[in-house]
């Protein structure tokens, strides 16, 4: 099974990525996955130019494809202003709004402070309700003291065992492009609506 | 093969002296480009169709007529007419008209345009646009095609005992290209009918009009209107020319970075790499357009974008004179590749001709 990872920590090293990080090795443990890790960071610009153009650069579009063909995500992200960061936000303005249905999806934020962490639940869990994904229940939030806490270990625990279970009850469907033929087109629109 | 140019008549802001044309001198200036069209050999002009500034040609047959007036042999064409929001009776009557007074130089393209408040403007929803361009293209064929036609459809008033004037010319409607950026659906519907099919080609990367491209040629096939080789592509192209590369890079660069559509995005060798832009010599623009072909398949329309982004009008009507230098070329290119039972690119006179043996032959 895939897992795709996106981070949008900026600096480097991050401790969004720390946190991403160990929350797919978590996860590894239990599933047999290929972790696949996209650093929003390294495609910042390209996310902005398809954003002007329509279109993704080559890799990008890579990395979009990614997101879509995964059977499971781990997305994490900085909180900013109460949020998640603009990057992070823009780089799912990206993702084609039918292509995370059903996609176990398990989500994680940093921050500076503890008080930030309920932004999982107010700015996180919607987006990806919206994208009809499936957003395991723990969510994972590391604000800076808890590095210092065995609590956050077991919460990346629980949070990995719950999208490992996800992942290898719920096989992810891949939906192939289909066509309609002319003739029912047309006659979708002969009868009266 | 045909070649020609098509323009979006977008009125914008010279970025490199801060002059914005009016619109009449906008107006003017396709005009000027367009009689220029025939006086350097090409073969077709095109004009979009918008109802929203910075665009002025909302009244495509008024600018083609004028220009059929004023020419000889150059194919007046549409990039594209809204085939959602216009009435397809009054697309039928208005291009009927126009093909009568230009002796038959008329094809259109059909579009369903992607700005949202058009929709409302002229009645109806952009949520609707698919179901649009299907019920109305049906309506505006049968309408070039039966004398009488009772009609009832979904999105429009009921026609009883209804005659579209004047009739085609010698019988014979426009011929009709479908151009689509995104959509599955109207390369099915393109293919369905036997018409052609135009990839704008211009704003994104080429694998992405190679498969709209496949399944066009595909189902036309399907369809029975012959081999997929035989079936009709046009493509879209955006070139800058000047003698030494260097300098056409230079001198577009400030128009590339300030355009309307892609500018203050990628850098322009970077979007010269992922899409058909060629800023470069004459036989840079020879060379990239010849891989198009290698793309695609032999295909029967080649239009440019050559005004926009504020270009001037003097630099414009200097790059189409090099236009008109290198386009004997790439003819001479292309059909020396061109593979045998390929369709030609589609005249009233060939259409004339193969209504007229389909005649015979039943």
């Amino acid at each position: 099974m895939r897992l795709v990872v996106v981070s949008a920590g900026l600096t480097q090293p991050s401790s969004t990525r720390l946190l991403a990080d160990r929350l797919a090795t978590a996860v590894e443990a239990r599933a047999d996955v290929d972790v696949r890790v996209i650093e929003l960071r390294d495609l910042a610009v390209d996310i902005a130019n398809h954003l002007v153009t329509g279109f993704p650069s080559p890799v990008l579009g890579d990395a979009v494809r990614a997101v879509e063909e995964a059977d499971g995500l781990i997305t994490a992200t900085p909180i900013f202003t109460a949020s998640y960061s603009g990057l992070f936000k823009s780089f799912f303005d990206l993702i084609d709004f039918e292509a995370l249905t059903g996609k176990p999806v398990l989500i994680a934020a940093t921050g500076g402070t503890a008080r930030h962490s309920l932004a999982l639940e107010h700015a996180l869990r919607p987006m990806f309700a919206y994208l009809h994904a499936v957003v395991v229940p723990t969510a994972v939030y590391a604000a800076s003291e808890d590095w210092a806490s065995g609590e956050l270990s077991e919460r990346v625990d629980r949070a990995a065992g719950e999208l490992a279970d996800l992942m290898l009850r719920t096989p992810a469907q891949h939906k192939e492009e289909e066509l309609i033929p002319f003739e029912e087109q047309l006659a979708a629109l002969r009868k009266k609506p | 093969m045909q070649f020609g140019i098509f323009s979006v008549g977008d009125v914008t802001m010279d970025p490199t002296t801060g002059v914005t044309p009016s619109e009449r001198e906008r107006i003017k200036a396709m005009v000027t480009i367009a009689l220029k069209a025939e006086e350097v050999g090409l073969d077709v002009f095109a004009t979009g169709e918008h109802h929203n500034p910075p665009f002025v040609p909302s009244s495509p047959t008024t600018m083609l007529g004028y220009i059929a007036a004023r020419t000889e042999r150059l194919i007046l064409s549409t990039a594209t007419t809204l085939i959602t929001t216009n009435d397809p009776v009054k697309i039928a009557e208005d291009y009927a008209m126009l093909q009568h007074l230009a002796d038959g130089r008329v094809d259109l393209m059909m579009g369903r345009g992607n700005t949202g408040p058009v929709y409302p403007w002229f009645g109806q929803d952009i949520r609707m646009g698919i179901p649009l361009a299907i019920e109305n293209y049906a309506l505006l064929h049968e309408l070039w095609r039966k004398d009488v036609v009772d009609w009832e459809g979904r999105f429009r008033t009921p026609l009883q005992g209804f005659t579209s004037t004047p009739r085609p010319l010698d019988g014979v409607p426009p011929f009709v290209w479908h151009g689509s950026i995104r959509s599955p659906e109207i390369a099915e519907q393109a293919a369905y009918y036997g018409d052609g099919f135009f990839a704008n080609n211009i704003f994104w990367p080429k694998e992405h009009f190679i498969r709209l491209i496949s399944l066009y040629r595909e189902r036309f096939a399907h369809y029975g209107h012959g081999t997929p080789e035989q079936a009709y592509v046009g493509l879209g192209g955006q070139v800058f020319m000047r003698k030494n590369s260097q300098d056409a890079v230079n001198e577009f660069r400030p128009y590339f970075d300030n355009a309307p559509v892609y500018g203050h995005g990628p850098a322009l060798e970077d979007f010269m790499e992922q899409t058909p832009l060629t800023v470069g010599s004459p036989q840079q623009v020879i060379d990239r357009t010849l891989t198009f072909r290698e793309s695609f398949g032999d295909y029967q329309r080649q239009l440019f974008l050559m005004d926009h982004a504020g270009l001037p009008l003097k630099t414009v009507l200097e790059q189409m004179d090099m236009l008109g230098e290198i386009v004997p070329v790439l003819r001479k290119e292309f059909a020396a590749r061109r593979a045998p039972g390929v369709a030609e690119a589609p005249t009233h006179a060939a259409l004339v001709e193969k209504a007229q043996l389909a005649e015979v032959q039943s």
